[in-house]
């Protein structure tokens, strides 16, 4: 009995909870693609450049509150910061959609346009990101680490393995909680939020009815920067903030928000878990789990890895691939907010 | 393209450039740029067939490209005997039992329907896997094992490097045809995101089998195509020590010349063999077809036109044509480095001359090619140079000037991505418009 | 003059070839216009026309005595035309008071009421009011609608062949509703494939062929017309 307790335990430490915090990341990332995707339909290559964008001046902000010796105590104080993150990610996507996208609109071209036109955007921010931040790893995360250590919670229960709680997945957890009751209560709710889904949902109509495109798109946007930085933010805190990971990102944020069904916020969410998920527990080394489990003589010699963690990215592949072949449309129905 | 003055005088531009930096800077430079430039040329052209003919965005080149290298390096190293007889029937056996699961699979999705079929895959699959991981794993092992400061993989075929640019085409039509089949005939954005999932897994698989690619150890001294002649070669022969005499330059420095020279005439060879059969494909019926079919699919589809089909073999060309670029690249560099692609500098430049340079048109791609690929390793100097001018009135120890120094190096980045999108929208039919 | 009509209009889509040739189309408030025709005579077209979806380069658009030629569909919404087009006339995946909703987007002050108006007009609508508008039945979806463009509070109402695609019954029941609509004094101008039934409702008639006027009058005269009969409506 103690055995299976102990393998839970390592599951849920090791597998679980990291899975749900980065899913969390995800789901909040392809919430903001599938948004954009909804209501400007084309997928925006230059989401997870947002995401970093935002997240460094989050972290500019948080070196400015602890050199003025400004902190939330235990929680880190990129979460006071996050404002002016948010802030500046609203200001440079507007001015590009203003300087980039917004002609387009007038020209009604094709999605494939303004896909060509986001990788644009994308090369400039990346360029940006670097000339102001540089281009390595920066770890901002502050405050005290766990929220439960393994120590205690072996104390606590009495079990050989710890369940280490860490801070950052806490906040990861209930920041993302609170963005994403928001956001529904936002689109479900008010009557601009409404007026978004109408507008995702029948363009024609919508002008028909008197919703303003313009505002719509810019509430778009808006909404798009908060979440990216928020995300970006989350995950940089989780791991560490390195321009070239959020590049890398991308792919597992397309894959969570076509795996939903594109243009679904439920899905994107839904996605977000189906794909952290996988790639962590793909790439989990379940040797010591089957250890606690069989009796000592049948304990495997190797990992019991399904693939090498350096592989994560063709696990959302994969699912992104299975998707497609199985059910283009994604999981739930895609093609509207 | 009509021969107008205005394409002439373009490349006779780019031509003077060359001849500057030659002249002001050093030919040994202008060479380098030029090499440079022209395999860029026909990874734009490679990606103009896909972009320009059918307006298929793939955005996966480097993987492309990567398979190229990898192609080049695997047909020209030497196989390391000992590793073979380690664990060379281990990986043979391996892939039998991966093409009898293909086998498998593929019959189950003939014979079986619905609920069964999807059950009895995933069995295949899951089964199979560990099979091969049973026999895989071992024989990986023991070819790491092999001498692994040294060697550590299995090894290549020994053959001239040329036949691995042809491998190279291969294998980027392979993969290619896979990522075609799943997400042609879907959203046009679809592709774009399988070919960046494809593009990242090939670099993961670079980088971490070591047992095929030495992986992030990087495999060095690849041997040079039979044409081009190694420098020390000509500074020991009597001619060229005389020729470099005759013309008052050092030996040193001629048989550098020498060589990017060979170089150049063999990738230009190549550029202009591609040429010709990209404008033949697309004055042909064929290409008039494809260019149908990009303009109005709807119409093409309801005429009876198999666009999907064409699409798959336009992108399978296409991305052909970018594996014997990537195959040439690595030949050039004469080492094969994983870590070395980048997307920003092998997709998305690459996007960059084909928009730049006139998508839907062959010289355009070219033109693109030479002048993007000669601006972005003109572009640090000149960033680094414009950096020092601004910064000059700084006092020396200032951190902004520190940090903007430092920093000149992105500004390429954020120049491309401002090319990129200033053409798109000002002039979107590029340099060379299509006829 | 008519409170709402279209004089003499003459023009197409875009830079196309024109399809409307000095049609004149136009209804009073609380009365009910059809138009009708064979295929491709241009019905449609001449009610867009009408609410501003195409270019006319001839002709005029006058509304309550004011000239709205060269307003954009929008704007002639905010004047006060309610159109229902004749597909992807609803909401699909937002529910049916979600659509009703939207459809008073432009209105500021309490809808409450005017909802409680198409709830009377269509019962059933209340009943389902918590469903997405894309999991209703053919007829009940034209009511949405409907009753989306009635949100406005219109003074014209345009419907494109609100019963294409419907059965008889609902057809039937749908037309008495639209009576129901006209009586509270808004006007109804609406282009319909089924003619006979039309007319029978109609307060004016036009039989356009080829984007031309061929007959024009009152329902009753036009059912009673030989020729027309014999022409448009099967004998």
């Amino acid at each position: 009995m103690t055995d299976f307790l102990n393998a839970i335990v390592l599951l849920l430490n090791f597998l679980v909870i990291p899975g749900i915090a980065y899913g969390c990341q995800l789901a909040l990332g392809a919430l903001g693609v599938t948004l954009i995707y909804g209501i400007l339909r084309f997928s925006n290559f230059a989401h997870g450049e947002t995401m970093a964008f935002g997240t460094m001046f989050t972290i500019i902000g948080t070196w400015f509150l602890q050199s003025n010796g400004i902190s939330l105590g235990p929680i880190p104080t990129a979460l006071l910061a996050l404002p002016l993150g948010i802030l500046a990610a609203v200001l440079l996507i507007l001015g590009t959609d203003k300087l980039v996208y917004k002609f387009y609109r007038k020209q009604k071209s094709t999605p494939v346009i303004y896909l060509i036109a986001s990788l644009g955007v994308m090369f400039f921010y990346n360029g940006l990101i670097r000339f102001i931040i540089g281009p390595d790893d920066r770890i901002f995360t502050d405050g005290s680490r766990f929220i439960i250590t393994a120590r205690e919670f072996k104390e606590m229960t009495g079990l050989d393995q710890g369940l280490a709680f860490k801070m950052t997945q806490g906040i990861t957890i209930v920041v993302t909680v609170i963005c994403v009751i928001a956001l529904f209560w936002f689109l479900n709710k008010t009557r601009t939020g409404k007026s978004m889904r109408a507008y995702s949902d029948n363009e024609d109509l919508a002008l028909l009815s008197g919703i303003n495109p313009d505002r719509v798109v810019m509430i778009a946007w808006v909404l798009t920067a908060a979440l990216a930085t928020i995300a970006g933010t989350l995950y940089g805190l989780d791991k560490s903030f390195k321009p070239f990971t959020y590049l890398q990102i991308l792919l597992p944020i397309f894959a969570a928000a076509i795996v939903g069904g594109i243009g679904n916020p439920v899905g994107a969410i839904l996605g977000g878990f189906v794909i952290a998920l996988s790639e962590v527990s793909v790439t989990f080394a379940y040797k010591r789990v089957i250890a606690y489990l069989v009796p000592e003589s049948w304990a495997p010699e190797g990992l019991v890895q399904l693939l090498s963690t350096d592989y994560k990215f063709a696990v959302s592949f994969s699912i992104l691939v299975i998707v497609l072949l199985v059910k283009p449309t994604g999981l739930m129905k895609g093609q509207s907010i | 393209m009509s021969f107008n003055l205005r394409n002439i005088s373009m490349f006779a531009i780019m031509g003077f450039m060359f001849i500057a930096v030659g002249e002001f800077n050093s030919w040994s430079t202008a060479l380098f740029i030029l090499n440079f430039c022209l395999i860029s040329a026909i990874m734009s052209m490679g990606v103009n067939i896909q972009w320009g003919y059918a307006g298929l965005l793939n955005v996966g080149i480097m993987g492309f490209v990567a398979l190229g290298g990898m192609a080049a390096t695997l047909v020209s190293i030497p196989p390391v005997q000992g590793a073979i007889e380690a664990g060379g029937s281990g990986i043979v056996f391996s892939a039998f039992l991966t093409a009898i699961s293909i086998g498998a699979i593929y019959f189950a999705y003939k014979m079986l329907r619905g609920g069964t079929r999807k059950l009895v895959i995933t069995a295949i699959s899951i089964v199979s896997f560990f099979v091969i991981r049973h026999f895989f794993d071992p024989a990986v092992e023991a070819i790491e094992a092999y001498d692994s400061a040294g060697t550590g993989n299995l090894g290549g075929l020994n053959m001239p490097i040329m036949f691995g640019w042809i491998l190279g085409g291969i294998l980027a039509a392979g993969a290619a045809w896979m990522v075609g089949k799943i997400s042609l005939g879907l959203r046009s954005d679809y592709l774009a995101i399988a070919t960046l999932g494809i593009s990242e897994i090939i670099i993961a698989v670079l980088k971490n089998e070591d047992w095929l690619t030495r992986g992030v150890k990087n495999v060095n001294g690849l041997p040079r195509p039979v044409t081009v002649p190694y420098e020390v070669e000509i500074q020991q022969s009597a001619y060229w020590i005389d020729l470099a005499e005759r013309w008052n330059i050092s030996v040193v420095d001629l048989s550098s010349i020498v060589v990017k020279l060979s170089y150049a005439a063999l990738f230009a060879v190549v550029l202009l063999i591609i040429l010709y059969l990209s404008e033949k494909a697309l004055n042909s019926p064929w290409g008039r077809m494809m260019r149908a079919i990009r303009d109005n699919e709807t119409a093409a589809e309801a005429m009876g036109k198999d666009v999907t089909g064409r699409h798959l073999q336009v992108f399978i060309l296409g991305s052909a044509v970018v594996g014997v670029a990537g195959a040439m690249l690595t030949t050039l560099d004469g080492l094969f480095t994983p870590t070395a692609y980048q997307p920003l500098r092998y997709t998305f430049l690459i996007w960059v001359m084909v928009i730049v340079g006139g998508s839907g048109n062959n010289w355009g791609a070219v033109l693109g090619g030479f002048v993007v690929g000669f601006f972005w390793i003109q572009a640090e100097p000149i960033g680094l140079w414009a950096m020092d001018v601004i910064t000059s009135g700084m006092a020396e120890d200032s951190d902004l000037r520190t940090h903007l120094l430092k920093s000149a190096a992105h500004m390429r980045l954020m120049m491309m991505g401002v090319i990129l999108l200033l053409v798109l929208r000002f002039t979107p039919k590029g340099l060379i418009p299509e006829k | 003059m008519a409170f709402l009509i279209g004089e003499n209009m003459t023009g197409g889509y875009g830079k196309g070839a024109d399809i409307l040739h000095d049609c004149t189309i136009g209804v009073e408030k609380g009365e009910i216009a059809v138009v009708v025709g064979p295929n491709g005579a241009g019905k449609s077209t001449a009610m867009k026309a009408v609410f501003g979806m195409l270019n006319i380069h001839t002709g005029r658009v006058m509304m309550d005595g004011e000239e709205i030629t060269s307003l954009s569909p929008q704007a002639r919404v905010q004047k006060g035309m309610g159109f229902v087009p004749q597909t992807n006339n609803v909401f699909t995946t937002m529910s049916v008071e979600e659509n009703l909703e939207m459809g008073a987007f432009i209105r500021d002050d309490d809808i409450a009421q005017t909802m409680e108006q198409v709830f009377d007009l269509f019962p059933i609508l209340k009943e389902k009011r918590k469903q997405p508008a894309g999991e209703l039945s053919g007829g009940q979806r034209q009511q949405v609608a409907v009753g989306r463009a009635l949100m406005t509070k219109p003074k014209v109402l345009m419907l494109d062949e609100p019963t294409a695609g419907v059965s008889p019954i609902v057809m039937d029941e749908l037309f008495d509703r639209i009576i129901e609509i006209a009586k509270t004094g808004i006007a109804i101008l609406m282009v319909e494939q089924n003619a006979k039934q039309a007319l029978n409702i109609a307060d004016k008639g036009y039989v356009l062929v080829q984007g031309k006027n061929r007959y024009t009058d009152t329902g009753e005269a036009l059912m009673a017309d030989p020729e027309v009969r014999k022409a448009f409506l099967g004998g």
